[in-house]
């Protein structure tokens, strides 16, 4: 694969970056990248992974855009309240950088479903931009037992949390966290409010993973769990162990398959 | 006795269970929180036997969803 003239002049900033060159963005160029849940996280993730130059973007969202999704989902504009947010975003995406090859998936992540969207390109690097735990455990647990790597987020008011799992490199989510906790338990951003900017933060950290991952630079966020608070405009790296008791990546794994764990009321789909 | 509660020095007058100490803490929903002690996780049903330390280095891992909608 050779570059365009267009493209050596788009990527310019990178390939003189001696940890990119020519050699990284082609890498890039052929990567794949899943975004699940194209909101506050997978906005701007999907956005700079797009202007980066990854080949293939694949978007799982069954949500229509809102106007309460605009203070934070910048892949959408006003223009697309009530279209699919996968529309929507591959068409930004499509706008932004021609390179991009969008795959939209109309669906929610359920046991069912998330191997083969997972499979269907041999994506590299799977980003969690979901907002709810029965979605995060289940993309830990595909990951998981798909041998993926991923990337977990999370955001809420001023604050917001990410990790990174590497396969047989440090510990998944649920070494962390054994299982979700029970509907309604832990605040939900709707509930609770979050600063719009908490997903550019955090979901440009995915996408930095992401890159990384794919080029193969620099040290990754597994084995560690990063914290920003920003009214005290804090990033806090925590260090971790795996969990030699973990229910999906220890030695005597208690989990034989996916689980559909039961979604908070308020976010049950069509209420 | 000094120990460290996510990353900041605090003096603790006497060693504590980590029920008592997440109580002492002030944490919200201490039931749904993960507690590391010298990046181990402790397993709740250990968290009335586990006695904090002198030096300890003591994290909260707190569930954080949001994203999407």
């Amino acid at each position: 694969m050779s570059f365009t003239n267009e493209q050596l002049e788009r990527y310019s900033r990178h390939i003189i970056l001696k940890e990119v060159g020519a050699k990284g963005q082609k890498k890039l160029l052929e990567s794949k990248v899943l975004i699940i849940g194209t909101g506050g996280l997978g906005a701007p993730a999907a956005m700079f992974l797009a202007a980066a130059g990854v080949g293939t973007i694949g978007l799982v969202d069954f949500d229509v855009v809102e106007l309460s999704n605009l203070q934070r989902q910048i892949i959408h504009l006003t223009k697309d309240t009530g279209k699919h947010k996968v529309l929507s975003g591959k068409e930004t995406i499509n706008e932004m950088n021609p390179d991009v090859n969008v795959v939209t998936y109309k669906e929610w992540v359920s046991s069912s479903n998330i191997i083969d969207i997972i499979k269907d390109q041999d994506y590299d690097f799977v980003i969690d931009g979901t907002d709810n735990f029965p979605a995060k455990f289940l993309i830990n647990d595909a990951c998981v037992l798909s041998k993926k790597p991923f990337s977990h987020a999370g955001i809420i008011r001023f604050q917001g949390q990410t990790m990174t799992y590497l396969p047989d490199k440090g510990p998944c989510y649920r070494c962390i966290f054994q299982s979700p906790p029970p509907p309604d338990a832990v605040p939900t951003c709707k509930k609770a409010g979050v600063l719009g900017v908490m997903g550019g933060i955090i979901g440009t950290i995915q996408a930095t993973e992401a890159i990384k991952y794919v080029l193969g630079v620099g040290d990754l966020l597994n084995g560690y769990f990063l914290t920003y608070d920003a009214l005290k405009m804090e990033f806090r790296k925590v260090k971790l162990s795996s969990n030699k008791n973990c229910g999906v990546c220890s030695e005597n794994p208690t989990l034989t398959g996916l689980i559909d764990y039961e979604q908070p009321q308020c976010e049950l789909k069509g209420n | 006795m000094l120990i460290k509660v996510n990353g900041k020095e605090i003096e603790l007058s006497k060693g504590v269970n980590i029920s008592e100490f997440l109580i002492e803490q002030k944490v919200e929903m201490p039931e749904y929180v993960t507690v590391q002690i010298n990046e181990e996780i402790i397993p709740k049903e250990q968290f009335e036997t586990t006695i904090i330390s002198t030096g300890d280095s003591v994290e909260f891992l707190y569930f954080m969803g949001g994203g999407s909608i």
